[in-house]
C-alpha cells in the first residue's frame, strides 16, 4: 500500500478500532476508485448531475481596474453552490461500491452536510450528519436543508460545540458502526487515505482549469489563488499544477478580525506542528498541545487544523500561504457583487481579496485564476450584519 | 530482565486473582483531591492509570471527556503531572501508567516524555490514538527508558494484526471490550469471549480488559482468560457522587 505521508505530515494517528475500516478504505481507494468503471460512473455524475465542467470566467471589468488578467473558476455554479459536492458524490459512489448503506459526516457551517445529504439522497444511502450545537443554532437554514434531503442532523454538545467536536463525534460513531457505514469526511484532512481521496475527487477543478485555460490562451495561467480552511478546494485546483513549477500557487488563510490577539484560522501562518483528527499537520494549539478555538467571518474556513499536504507544500515552498482578514474579505465580496454581478461565498472572498491586493503590481499579460469555491447566498445574513 | 509491569500480573495469577487497574484523569476532580484519591485507591489497586487530559479525546465517551475538560480547566498539563507523580513516588505501591493522546506528548517531545516519566516512576504509557503503524519510533524511545508502550487491540483486530502487535508489545495488552468509546455498558458483546480466547492464544504477555466495565457480573464469562480489569467511567461517576473510594472497590472483593 502507498505510504500515508506527505513528507513528515499525514499518517494514521487513530485508535486501533479505526484501523480496520481505514485499511478497508485504503484498499478501496487503491482499487475501486482507480478502476475505469468507477471513474466513468463518477465523471458521468459530475457531468449530468453536478453540472460540470464549471465555467472559467474572465472578469473584464475587474481586470481593467487591477491591471492584470483575472479569471474565476466558477465552483459556485456547481450543484448545491460549492465545490463540496465533487467530493461527496465521489465518496457516496464509493460507499455503494463498498457495499455499505449509510454515510456519516461532520459539518461546520452546513455546506458539507448539505452536499453529503444531497449525494446520499441521489444514491439511495442513509445519512447522519453531526454538527456542533452552536453551529446548529447559527446555521438553522442549512439544518432544514439537510433534513429536507432526508438526512438526520445530530447536534454535538461537547467541548466548543463546533466543527472539531463534530469531527470527533463522527469518528466515534464510525468506530461503532464501521460495518455498514462510511465516514464521508469533508476536507483534505483526517487520517490517510482521506487527504488523498478527497484531493483526488476535487482534482477535477484543476484539470478543468488547465484544459479551459489552454483552450482559450494556449498556455498555462501564471498564478492560482484559493482559500484554505481544511484546504479541499485549494488542493483540488492546485494538484494538477504541482508539476508545472512555473505556475505560482497561493493559499489564503483567514486572519479573523486581524487584531494581534484575535481568534483566527491561519493555521499554516501562525500554527505549530501537531497531531489532530488522525493526521500530523499544523494546528492552532497551546504550548501544552491543547487545541485552540478558531474563528473567521467565513464559516467554512473556521477549523484549527489544515490538510497535511498543504503543510508539505508550505515546507517544500511549492505553494505560499498568506492571510486575509474579515474586513478585507468583506470588501472583496462587495466588489465582486458590484463589478461582475457574482455573489461569492465569504470563504472564496478571502482568495479574491488577496488577488485585489496585487492591484497594479503585475503586468497586463499576467493571468491570475481565483478559485471561486462557492456562492455567497448562504452568507447574506452574516454580510448584512457588517454592511 | 524482568518486566516490572508484567510481574504485577504474574503475582496476581499465583493467587488466582486479577490486577485491579483504576483510571482517573490527572487533576480530577481538582488537583488536591486527585492526590488524595490516588493515595486512597492505592490501597486497593495494583496498577493505576493516570489520564493525561486532551481537548479532543476521540476514543472517549462523555464521562471521561467531561472529566478531561475539567482537568484542563484546573490547569493540568504534563509538567504538573510529572511533578505530582514525583511527590507520590514512594508513597504509593501501585505501578503507574499514563494514558493519553498523541498531541500533548508530541508537543512535549517524546524524548523528554520518556526521561521525565521515568524520573516520575512511570512504567508504561498507553496512547489511545497510536496504532501499530505509527508506533515504532516512539516505542523505541520509551523502551530505552524502561517504559512500556502499551498497545490496545479490539473486537475488530484481526488475528493477523494481533500477531503483529504480539511481536512488539510489552507490559500488557489492553483489550478494548466494546466496539466503541469508553463508558459503562449494561452488557458486553457476545463475540467478546471468542475474541479474548484468540488473543490469549496469540499474546504471551498479560491481557487487561477495559472500556464499558462497571460490574463483576459482566466479566464472569471471560474471567479466566484475562489478567486485569480497567475501570474509568464507573469510577469517575462514583467519585462524582461524592461516595468514598473504598465503597467502589468493595463491589469487586473476591474477584481481584
Amino acid at each position: 500500500m502507498k505510504r500515508p505521508y506527505f513528507g513528515e505530515f499525514g499518517g494514521q494517528f487513530v485508535p486501533e478500532l479505526l484501523m480496520p475500516p481505514l485499511i478497508e478504505l485504503q484498499e478501496a481507494y487503491e482499487g475501486i476508485v482507480q478502476s475505469d468503471d468507477f471513474q466513468k460512473e463518477f465523471n458521468g455524475l459530475l457531468k449530468e448531475y453536478v453540472g460540470r465542467p464549471t465555467p472559467l470566467t474572465f472578469c473584464e471589468n475587474l481586470s481593467k481596474e487591477l491591471g492584470f488578467k483575472l479569471w474565476l473558476k466558477r465552483e459556485d455554479l456547481a450543484h448545491t453552490g460549492a465545490h463540496k459536492i465533487n467530493n461527496t458524490i465521489g465518496q457516496a459512489l464509493l460507499t455503494k461500491h463498498m457495499g455499505k448503506k449509510r454515510l456519516v459526516a461532520e459539518t461546520g457551517a452546513g455546506q458539507h452536510g448539505v452536499a453529503t445529504a444531497t449525494a446520499a439522497a441521489l444514491l439511495g444511502l442513509e445519512c447522519i450528519v453531526f454538527m456542533g450545537a452552536k453551529d446548529v443554532e447559527r446555521q438553522a437554514p442549512n439544518v432544514k436543508r439537510m433534513e429536507l434531503l432526508g438526512a438526520e442532523v445530530r447536534p454535538v454538545y461537547s467541548s466548543t460545540q463546533t466543527l472539531k467536536d463534530a469531527i470527533n463525534a463522527a469518528l466515534r460513531y464510525w468506530i461503532t458502526n464501521q460495518k455498514d457505514t462510511h465516514y464521508c469526511l469533508g476536507s483534505v484532512v483526517g487520517p490517510h487515505p482521506f487527504p488523498s481521496l478527497v484531493r483526488d475527487f476535487q482534482s477535477v477543478i484543476g484539470k478543468e482549469v488547465k484544459a479551459q485555460f489552454l483552450e482559450k490562451n494556449n498556455k498555462l495561467p501564471d498564478h492560482i489563488i484559493a482559500c484554505v480552511g481544511g484546504g479541499s478546494n485549494a488542493m483540488g485546483i492546485f494538484y494538477e499544477f504541482l508539476e508545472h513549477r512555473e505556475v505560482k500557487l497561493t493559499g489564503v488563510e483567514a486572519a479573523g478580525e486581524g487584531t494581534p490577539d484575535c481568534y483566527h484560522s491561519a493555521t499554516l501562518n501562525k500554527g505549530t506542528k501537531g497531531i489532530l483528527h488522525g493526521t500530523k499537520t499544523y494546528l492552532l494549539q497551546t504550548e501544552d498541545g491543547q487545541i485552540l478555538p478558531s474563528h473567521s467571518v467565513a464559516p467554512g474556513l473556521d477549523y484549527p487544523g489544515v490538510g497535511p499536504e498543504h503543510a508539505y507544500l508550505k515546507e517544500t515552498k511549492r505553494a505560499e500561504y498568506v492571510t486575509i482578514n474579515d474586513k478585507e474579505a468583506l470588501e472583496a465580496f462587495k466588489l465582486l457583487c458590484k463589478k461582475e454581478g457574482i455573489i461569492p461565498a465569504l470563504e472564496s472572498s478571502h482568495a479574491l481579496a488577496y488577488a485585489m491586493k496585487l492591484k497594479h503590481k503585475l503586468s497586463s499579460d499576467y493571468h491570475v485564476v481565483v478559485n471561486l469555491s462557492g456562492r455567497g447566498d448562504k452568507d447574506l445574513e452574516i454580510v448584512f450584519k457588517y454592511l | 530482565m524482568q518486566n516490572v509491569l508484567e510481574e504485577v500480573f504474574y503475582k496476581k495469577r499465583e493467587s488466582g486473582k486479577k490486577a485491579l487497574m483504576p483510571f482517573l484523569p490527572a487533576g480530577y476532580p481538582d488537583k488536591e483531591s486527585f492526590v488524595k484519591y490516588i493515595e486512597e485507591m492505592d490501597r486497593f489497586s495494583d496498577i493505576i492509570e493516570i489520564g493525561v487530559p486532551f481537548s479532543d479525546p476521540v476514543a472517549d465517551g462523555p464521562v471521561v471527556e467531561k472529566a478531561s475538560n475539567i482537568a484542563l480547566e484546573n490547569g493540568v498539563n504534563l509538567p504538573w503531572i510529572f511533578d505530582t507523580l514525583k511527590y507520590l513516588k514512594g508513597r504509593v505501591k501501585s505501578k503507574i501508567v499514563l494514558m493519553g493522546y498523541c498531541n500533548p506528548f508530541f508537543k512535549y517531545g517524546w524524548e523528554k516524555v520518556a526521561e521525565d516519566a521515568k524520573d516520575a516512576g512511570v512504567v508504561g504509557i498507553i496512547v489511545a490514538d497510536l496504532p501499530l503503524e505509527e508506533s515504532d519510533e516512539i516505542r523505541k524511545i520509551l523502551r530505552a527508558h524502561d517504559i512500556n508502550l502499551i498497545y490496545l487491540v479490539g473486537l475488530n483486530t484481526s488475528n493477523e494484526r494481533m500477531k503483529r502487535y504480539a511481536d512488539v508489545c510489552s507490559g500488557f495488552v489492553y483489550f478494548v471490550s466494546v466496539l466503541g468509546t469508553t463508558g459503562m455498558r449494561e452488557k458486553l458483546p457476545d463475540e467478546l469471549i471468542d475474541k479474548i480466547k484468540q488473543a490469549r492464544q496469540i499474546f504471551s504477555i498479560p491481557i487487561a480488559i477495559g472500556f464499558g466495565i462497571k460490574s463483576p457480573k459482566q466479566i464472569e464469562d471471560i474471567y479466566e482468560f484475562i489478567d486485569g480489569v480497567v475501570f474509568g467511567s464507573a469510577l469517575i461517576n462514583h467519585i462524582d457522587e461524592k461516595k468514598d473510594v473504598k465503597g467502589f472497590f468493595e463491589l469487586w472483593k473476591g474477584y481481584i
